[in-house]
């Protein structure tokens, strides 16, 4: 069996991906603030800060954090599930990126708001998703 | 040979927000590359993470395939009593490691 795998994700793929995380709810953009280079050389390892104005009480906090790429095989990166004794909403990591693309973070939030960010990075050496090793 | 660098600070004042940094080391395999001869390096990735304190889970992470290699992940927590942390990934193939790290809460 043969499978053809997409060489990038399809902006279908992404919003799929995306619904698939905050269902019909509608994303507003604000609240979240994603830091990560504009310019990379190595997409194999780029880092990438997340962090949501919340002021995490027990009452009020940062439910979930989900990244999404637009041009990577898959548009899923990675979610984060924190809660209200987290004190502080951001996380960092660092991911790969195949290509110069937007890069999404959507928070949600306690009172099931969803509050969204995108970042355009340029990548200089892509990823190596495809080529032969 | 999987090896997880953990950063939590020993002491902590109670009520403080305390930054953990975890790394493991891992591959990462996207499942996306060849080798010469056109078969595909089949994926072998961490799918997820999970960090507890005293046994109540506190933070959690789904991997994919877009998390770089030796997967480094930090997050914040607010500590209330001296306790230990676990933390543990697991991923494809098998892939089962833990840590763990212990505080004391002033």
């Amino acid at each position: 069996m043969v499978i053809v795998r997409p060489a990038e994700a399809t902006p279908a793929m992404l919003q799929a991906a995306i619904r698939n995380v905050v269902g019909e709810a509608n994303v507003r953009t604000g609240k979240v603030k994603l830091d990560i280079p504009p310019l990379v050389e190595n997409g194999n390892t780029v880092p990438m800060t997340i962090s949501v104005t919340s002021p995490m009480t027990a009452d009020e906090y940062v439910k979930s954090i989900h990244v999404f790429n637009e041009k990577n095989p898959q548009p899923n990166i990675g979610n984060f599930y924190l809660g209200p004794r987290a004190g502080r909403a951001q996380i960092s990591t660092r991911i790969r990126l195949a290509d110069s693309q937007k890069v999404t973070a959507i928070a949600r939030l306690s009172d099931d708001t969803f509050w969204s960010t995108t970042a355009d990075v340029v990548v200089t050496l892509a990823a190596c998703t495809e080529e032969a090793i | 040979m999987p090896s997880a660098l953990i950063n939590v600070p020993a002491k902590a004042k109670r009520g403080s927000v305390i930054e953990i940094k975890t790394l493991m080391s891992h591959i990462m395999e996207t499942g996306y590359r060849h080798t010469a001869s056109g078969d595909v390096v089949p994926r072998d990735i961490i799918t997820s993470f999970t960090c507890r304190f005293n046994g109540t889970e506190i933070f959690r992470a789904d991997l994919y395939p877009a998390i770089a290699a030796n997967p480094f992940i930090t997050f914040f927590t607010t500590v209330t009593e001296s306790g230990k942390f676990e933390f543990e990934w697991i991923g494809d193939k098998g892939f089962s490691e833990t840590a763990q790290a212990s505080i004391t809460v002033e």
